[in-house]
Formats: C-alpha cells, structure tokens, sequence
C-alpha cells in the first residue's frame, strides 16, 4: 500500500490530532511524527492539511496554543489538549469505535442477513 | 542551529500578528524537518528543497493560519472587553452601595432632570413632531385667509363659496369643512328618559372620508346626505357611544330623539378619533350630523374649510390654485355682487400649523428649559463626582500603581456614571409616564392633541440618549481629571488626596459658576412669564367675570311669522328672565346667543348715516343678540345713553348698542348715542355706547362689536347670564328647576361660571407658565444643592488651615464670614454670567411676553435676589459648620 496516498476520511484527521495530544502538549512536527509512527509509517500527515486542522481546533477551542523552546532549542507552537478537547476526543473515538465495528461487521459477513420478521 | 533573534521577542509589540505566528511556525516545522533529512545524511540544499517540496504552498497556509487566528483574536478581545465591563459593574455596584448617600442623591437628581426631559419630549413630539393622527396627514390642509381681526366670520365660507372651491379647483384630491359655529350642548337628546344636552358638529357629509377615517361601526355619510339625505342620520363618538349607550353593538341603524325629532344612528367613530383634539383643544364632542347645504345656503359664512390635496401638489401650487379660483366664486351666487368676496381666502395651510402652529415658540421653550435643567443636573453630577473622586485619589493611585491603564480607570468612572444615568432615567421614565398619563386627561388645559399623549419609541429612544450622553459627558470629564494627577504624589500623601483636592477646587467652582447662570436664566425667564400672565389676568376684558355664570337655554322658535317669532320670544324671555331673577342671590340676568371668548360671527357693514367711508375702511362688527339686562348681567359698563328694554319692541324703532372701539370708527371724536346707523335700508338707532369686550382672547385686544335687542333680531342660540351675589354653583338647580318648569324639553344643563370661560382662554399661558416656573425652581434648587456641596467640600478640606485661623486668633465670625464671602463670591460671577444669558433668553421668549418688556428690571432684580438669596442660605450651613471647627481638633487629625 502506497502511504503517503492513503487519504483521510473527513472528521479522521481532527480525532487522530486530538489522540495525538493526548500525552501531552506537542508542536505541529512532534503531532505528524507520532502518528507516523504510531500508525508504523502507514499514515503521513501533509503540513498543508495538518497545521489548518491544529488551527481549526484551536480556534474551536478544543486546544490551547503557548510558545515555547523546542527540543533543538528552536521557538516552536506547542499545542495542548484544553478540558473540552478531552471531552471531544472521547466522544469521537467512541464514534469512531461504533462505526468501525459496524463497517467490520459488514465487510467480513460470510453469508447474507436473515429475513427480518414481521413486526 | 539559529538563534531566535532578539527583534523577533519584541516582534509582538504593537499587538498580535496572526500571519507572522503561522509563518513562524511553519517555518520551525521546515527547519526541524530539514535537520531531521540532514541526519539522515541528505545534503542540506537537498534536504531544503525536499522540506519545501512537503510543505507545498508555503503562502497559502500562511493566509489560512492568519485569517483563523485573526477571528480568534477578534473574538478573545470581545470577550476580554465583556469580562472587563462585568467587573467594572461589578466593583461600580459595590463602591455605589457602599456610598449610597451619593448615589441615591445623583439618581434623585438625574431622575429629576431625566424625567422633565422625556415628559417634555413626549409632548413636543405629539404636538410637533409626530404626524397628526390621519393617514397621510401632511396632505391635510386647512383653507383660510391670512389671520385677520375679525375672527371665525373671516376664516369661514359660505355653502356657495364651498362648492364652487371644490368644483373648481384642481390642486385638491377634495374638499370638506364643518360648521364653524358650534357652541358647547347644542343640541338635546332624549334616550328615553330626561332630555340630556350634548355637543354635535354639523359636517360636510364628506369630512371623514377626506380625514381618511374609518367608522368602528356603521357607516359614515353619504354624498346625498350634503343635501339632507333622505332622512336625518348622526354619527356617535365612540366615548358617547360607551357612555350614552353602554356600548351597545346593535346601536347601528336605531333611532334617537335629537332637539324632538328622530335621527337615526348610521354608525360609531372610532377611539382614536377625538374631533376636539385637533380642531377644537379642550372642546368634548359627542355626535356628528351632516351639513345640509341647501338650507344652509342664505346663511353666510359659517363653513370652516379644510382638505387634502392631490399627491405630490406643493403648498405653493396649492396656493396658487386658491388665488385663481378666489376672485371668480361668489359668495352668494345669487347676488352678483358678492363675487370675489373672500378672493384671498382660500389660502392653503398645512393642518399640523393651524392645529399646533401657535404653540411651537412655546414648547420649544420648554425644550430650552428642561434642556437646562439636564445641564444643571448633569454638572451637580460632575461636581459630586469629583468631590468624589478627590476623595478616592488614594483608591486609584493604587490601582494605577498596580498597573491599571489611565483610560481603564477612566472606563471605570464612566461605567459608574452610566449605571447612575441608568438609574436616574428609568427613575425618570417613571416620573415622566406619570406625569405624561396625568397630563393627557387635562380636559381643563386648552391644548391640541393631549390626549393622544403617550411615552412612545421615540420617547424611549430620547431617553436611552439622553442617559448615555448624560453618563459620558458628565462622568469623563471627572475622569479625566482625576487621572490627570502624578500618582506618586497622592500615594505618598499621607491626607486624603489633599493636593488633588485644591486642584479640583478651581474646576467645581466654575461647575458651580456655571449651574447658577443657568439657573439664573430659567428663573429669570420664569419671571418674565409669571410677570405676563399676572398682566393677561388684569386685562381689563369689559366684562366681569367674578360672580357671574351662563346657562344654554332650550327654546325652539315656531312659526314663520318674524313678528310673531319675536313677540312670542319676548314674551317667553322675560318670563325666564323675570322668574330666575326672583331666585334669591340673583342680582341681575339677561340672554345672549354668543358668550365672550367662544365662537363669534358677523352680518354686515353698517354704516353711519349720512357719512361717507373709503371702501374698506368700516368693519364688519362681530354681532350680539341681546335680551334687557345682558349688560349688567355680564357686567359691561355702559358710557352713554341706556341698555335696551322689553319697551323696545318688534314693532318700535329699530335699535342697537355699540363698543367704543365700532363708536370710534362710526364717530371719532363725537358722541354716538342716538345716531343712525344704516344695514341697507334699515335705520338703527345707537341707544348707548359699550366697552370692548374681548372676543377672540384674554390678549387680543377686541374690534367693532354691535348688539342687537332680542325682540328684534333673531338669536342663533339662548345662553341665560345670571350675577349672583353668592357663589353660582350652588345655583344651578334652582334654576334648572326655573328653566323646565317654563320648558319641559329644557334639557340638564351645567351652570358654568363664567370665570372658568376666562380659565380656559388663559389655561395655556398658565401651563407654560406653571412649567416654566416648576423647572426653574428645580434648576434653582440644584444650583443650591451644587454651591452646598462645593463650599461644603471646601470647608471640609481646609479644616486645618481654618483650625490654624483659629488658633492664630481669627474669631468664629470671621472665619463664618469668609466662608459665606466665597458662596457669595460664586454666586455674583454666576448671576452676572446668567444676566447676560437671560438677556438673550429674553429676546427668544418676545414673542410669548403679554405687556412685559424682556428687559423687565423687576423681573430681572426679583429672580436674582431669590437666588443670590438661595445661594447664601445654601452656603451658610457649611459656613456654620466652619465657624465651629474645634482648632485643637483640626489641628490633631492630621
């Protein structure tokens, strides 16, 4: 599978951001880093779709921005998860969970459903 | 690895900058991405080009990041200023209760001044702002001749002329009228019970139509109905339809008796319609008949004009069209020579003008006063602001010490102030409503459209206005002054903001400078105006008021005979004359058809026998039909020869009265008793001379009049004068009683005292007056209120330097001296300023002066001694308070 191809489903991209904090405050780098590697190279986030995302979220209020001097001693944009953003997270992965069983439970159907009985 | 250079902690200075934060924190992501490749043994261009290669269009996320951070900013500094506004409410509330005294006095004050403002605004803008209650009402007008002195008869037209103005005109989508003269009771119905009188306007069967008035209920009259219709019909005001009739909605199509015949009930007018209102102020009308032109043909002018015109027609256009039309319609159109009679009278005027045209000088007077008064109120406000304010120096030098802004602390006090406006206009509103709601069922007040008086949006608008503009202009000013202070100083003082305090002092005396000139020009307008009105009470008016009272009489005339007519009249006045005369505490009575200051009417131009006059040059005098023993009655004095007598028959020579005025034109310089005056053919002998009796008004002096005797000349209608010799209310049932034992059909009729005829001709005056006086006695008031607080604060922070005096040896009365010289010395710079403001004042109010000069002198030295007197007394308490300073005390506190 090609990796830097595999598109994000709309909505993905802002709960991955939101897990990725999850730890703790990191900056936009640190946040595609994670979750390449968390994902073992399978997901590669774009700058141009990941710092829109981070602002968007920012601005929503689910994260807080603070500056801060990065790990090579640079001035970087670190992002935080706010008590909201918290709130969000759980509520998506939950989401999340339910659709994705809900999509495994179709796609690996061996047979076809029962007739429903009339109610 | 760079260094984040120095400039770049600063690059946030001048506030935040969305853009440059996305571009720096994209460009540490492309830094830290280019290390990551460098590591991994790229070359550093290779790396650089591949960095940019991932990151795409570096400028387009930069305008992204930008625009989101720029919302984000925008709303974090909305909320920022929201939280910042609670909190100083917050603290204002708490500092205002903790110094309730001040703050209940300042909304006092402001609820005061507020209050007069919104009461004076909802009347100004009722009568001269807001259009007059009928749809499209600026195509109303009233169609009349320039003012003339001879009253309604001139401003009036005939039937004729009515039809030809409105078949010839072309400026006019039409034209209607009402009978101009309507007197008060004129008509008497009967619902079953005792005949009741009430008030009727004949119409122009098409005056609704043309006001654009729907009926509550019916119908209104018909185009045959200006002819008479087919039967009589009359339409009810909805008040007489609630009172008369309890409201009955199957009233439609029922029948009443009016004056003994049967008039059958077309329709209701609707509540918002009040004919009295707007053509008649103070009048209360109950039903409406139409105009019946052809029998109203021969009756001369007794038609008051009015119309609207075409959509888009121009005043000009409109006047125009009268002046063409004028000199072709005739008056009468069966005498040739009547043709172009009232040629200049058909002049349009827009109704607003006629209805409140008169009034616009006075109540924009009234708008200057409470203007004022809010000046006055908002600059006590400063004033007790400051001393506030000195008074909490330390409070802000500590809160600037600790970091807060100059115009935070300004924002404070203005936030305060706005919460004390606040405060003081719904205060004010609520005086203001009460006094509007008092103020609309005034029936005494002859004024225009009151009852449709009300606090409407406008109103609230002027308010919300009025509390803002109040809050800022009167609480910045204080704020920034207070800020203006080196911080340091008043930290490091240990007295409470002593050196800030003599700084304020020089600013709140010229507060107080200014609030005593102000207050001297309301008082010493009120002065002139008082002064008026005590002169329209003493015009001589020719007649007596005091102890003389009128009746309308119930007498239909029968037959056709003249003779007959007169001779049976005679017979039955002198009987009501006779019987109410033996009433014990009537001393004298007589009957009229017109009283003094109501509707008024002329026939023709008589002429004195034998003399010759340039045309033009005689009057038409205003005519009178009197019975024997009206003159005294009335209390009209007599110069020469003698009143009429029962003696002065149908049969015997004709006779008249005149005034001087009519004697004067006739015969200067000569007597006129026994003259021959010539109507046409017929000789009227003058039998005596009369004063002038004002007609039109208190103020206006009066022109010709002419009497004729009652056994003579037909009257329009029966009014019985009575002069008692005891109070005439107590008299109106017995001769009540009197009238219907000679009249079954004499319906119950009020004795009005003639006095209170005189009242409502001079109860505008009164009420400007009243006004006027009332708001410059509040502005005196808060002037005082201001000096006490300004000379009381100045004692209070010189009591050091006073308890020095003292212990130097300056006796208590000294000390109380000085003090009361420094009130006196406010008072005289404000009362010479405030002179020359009254002067100006005084022009602006010529125009509303009655035999008053605007240089008045003792107007003028009356009001400011009042104040200069006021003013001492308010700086007296204060200088008391000086004079007993304990030095030892004074000297120990500090």
């Amino acid at each position: 599978m090609d990796t830097t191809k595999l598109e994000f489903l709309r909505g993905t991209l802002d709960v991955l951001i939101l897990k990725a904090l999850m730890w703790g405050p990191l900056h936009g780098y640190a946040v595609t880093d994670l979750i390449r590697r968390q994902s073992e190279d399978a997901l590669l986030l774009e700058e141009g779709t990941l710092y829109p995302a981070l602002w968007r979220l920012e601005s929503k209020g689910l994260l807080e921005a603070e500056w801060g001097l990065s790990e090579n001693k640079r001035k970087a944009k670190y992002y935080r998860l706010t008590g909201q953003g918290r709130r969000q997270l759980r509520h998506e992965v939950k989401t999340w969970e339910a659709y994705a069983a809900a999509v495994t439970k179709v796609l690996s159907a061996t047979q076809p459903p029962l007739a429903e009985e009339a109610r | 690895m760079k260094r984040v250079p120095l400039w770049r902690r600063y690059a946030r200075f001048f506030g935040p900058d969305p853009a440059a934060d996305a571009k720096d924190e994209l460009r540490f992501h492309l830094e830290t991405t280019i290390d990551e490749l460098v590591h991994r043994g790229w070359t550093p261009d290779a790396a650089r080009h591949e960095a940019e290669r991932r990151m795409g269009d570096l400028r387009a996320l930069v305008r992204i990041g930008a625009r989101i951070g720029g919302k984000m900013e925008r709303r974090r500094q909305v909320r920022d200023y929201w939280s910042d506004m609670l909190q100083d409410a917050r603290y204002g509330l708490r500092t205002l209760v903790r110094d309730s005294g001040f703050a209940s006095v300042s909304i006092l004050i402001l609820a005061l001044a507020i209050g007069a403002n919104i009461a004076v605004f909802s009347v100004v803008n009722t009568l001269l702002l807001r259009p007059l209650p009928f749809p499209e009402s600026r195509e109303l007008v009233r169609i009349g001749p320039p003012p003339t002195p001879c009253g309604v008869s001139c401003a009036t037209f005939s039937a004729d002329e009515f039809e030809e103005f409105r078949g010839q005109n072309r400026t006019y989508e039409d034209v209607t009228g009402y009978e101009a003269y309507t007197t008060p009771d004129n008509v008497r119905i009967t619902l079953g019970g005792e005949p009741q009188s009430a008030t009727s306007i004949m119409v122009l069967a098409n005056f609704f139509q043309v006001l654009g008035i729907q009926p509550a209920m019916g119908r209104l009259f018909t185009a045959d109905e200006l002819r008479g219709g087919p039967h009589p019909v009359a339409l009810l005001t909805n008040a007489y339809w609630r009172r008369e009739f309890n409201a009955d909605p199957a009233i439609v199509g029922k029948a009443m008796e009016m004056n003994g015949g049967a008039v059958t009930i077309v329709g209701v007018l609707p509540e918002s319609f009040d004919f009295g209102a707007v053509f008649s102020p103070g009048a209360k009308v109950d039903l409406f008949t139409p105009v019946d032109l052809t029998l109203e043909r021969h009756w001369g002018s007794i038609v008051a004009l009015f119309g609207r015109l075409k959509p888009g027609v121009s005043m000009a256009q409109a006047r125009e069209d009268g002046l063409r039309i004028g000199p072709t319609t005739y008056h009468d159109v069966t005498q040739p020579e009547t043709k172009g009679q009232d040629k200049d009278g058909f002049l349009p005027m827009p109704l607003r003008d006629y209805v409140t045209g008169k009034l616009r000088r006075s109540l924009i007077v009234l708008w200057c006063a409470v203007g004022a008064i809010l000046l006055i109120a908002g600059v006590n406000l400063s004033n007790l602001l400051l001393a506030r304010a000195a008074a909490r120096a330390r409070e802000f030098a500590v809160r600037g010490a600790l970091g807060a802004g100059r115009g935070r602390i300004v924002r404070q006090l203005l936030m305060e102030s706005l919460m004390l406006s606040g405060a003081g206009a719904v205060l004010g509103l609520g005086l203001a409503a009460g006094t509007i709601a008092w103020l609309a069922h005034q029936g005494a007040v002859a004024l225009p459209l009151l009852n449709s008086l009300r606090i409407d949006g406008a109103a609230l608008g002027w308010t919300v206005l009025l509390a803002v503009l109040t809050a800022t202009l009167f609480g910045v000013v204080p704020g920034l002054k207070i800020t203006s202070g080196n911080l340091q100083e008043v930290l490091k003082d240990s007295s409470e903001g002593a050196g800030l305090g003599r700084r304020h002092e020089r600013v709140r005396a010229a507060l107080v400078v200014s609030e005593v000139a102000l207050a001297c020009t309301l008082l010493v307008s009120a002065g002139l105006l008082l002064r008026s009105f005590v002169r329209v009470l003493d015009v001589d008016l020719g007649f007596q008021p005091e102890r003389a009272a009128a009746i309308q009489v119930a007498y239909d005339e029968i037959g056709s005979d003249t003779v007959a007519r007169e001779e049976r009249r005679s017979v039955v006045y002198q009987e009501i004359l006779r019987r109410v005369g033996a009433l014990p505490g009537v001393g004298a009575a007589g009957m009229v058809d017109l009283l003094p200051l109501g509707p008024n009417r002329d026939w023709d131009t008589p002429v004195p026998q034998g003399k010759t006059f340039a045309p033009g040059a005689l009057p038409a005098p205003l005519v009178y039909v009197i019975s024997p023993g009206f003159i005294r009655a009335m209390g009209i004095r007599l110069h020469g020869g003698r009143d009429f007598t029962w003696d002065d028959g149908p049969k015997s020579e004709r006779v008249v009265l005149i005034n001087a005025s009519a004697a004067h034109v006739y015969w200067p310089g000569e007597d006129a008793v026994d003259k021959i005056l010539m109507r046409g053919n017929e000789q009227d002998r003058v039998l005596g001379v009369v004063d002038d009796v004002h007609e039109e008004s208190t103020e206006t002096p009066s022109g010709a009049q002419i009497y004729y005797p009652t056994t003579q000349q037909q009257p329009a209608w029966a009014e019985l004068v009575i002069r008692t010799s005891t109070p005439p209310a107590s008299l109106g049932p017995s001769v009540l009683r009197v009238l219907r034992q000679i009249n079954p059909n004499q319906p119950a009729t009020e004795l009005r005292p003639i006095r209170t005829i005189v009242d409502r001709a001079n109860s505008s005056r009164q009420f400007f007056m009243l006004l006027v006086g009332a708001f410059a006695v509040l502005g005196m008031l808060l002037a005082a209120l201001g000096i006490y607080g300004v000379i009381s604060y100045s004692v209070t922070q010189r009591s050091r330097e006073i308890g020095v005096r003292m212990a130097l040896g300056a006796s208590s009365g000294r000390v109380q001296r000085d003090v009361l010289g420094n009130t006196l010395r406010l008072a005289l710079i404000g009362v010479a300023a405030g002179t020359v403001a009254s002067a100006v004042a005084a022009r602006l109010i010529a125009s509303l002066l009655f035999g008053t000069s605007p240089w008045d002198a003792t107007s003028y030295a009356g009001m400011i001694l009042l104040l200069v007197a006021v003013a001492v007394l308010s700086g007296y308490l204060p200088a008391r308070r000086a004079s007993r300073i304990d030095p030892i005390q004074a000297l120990r506190s500090n």
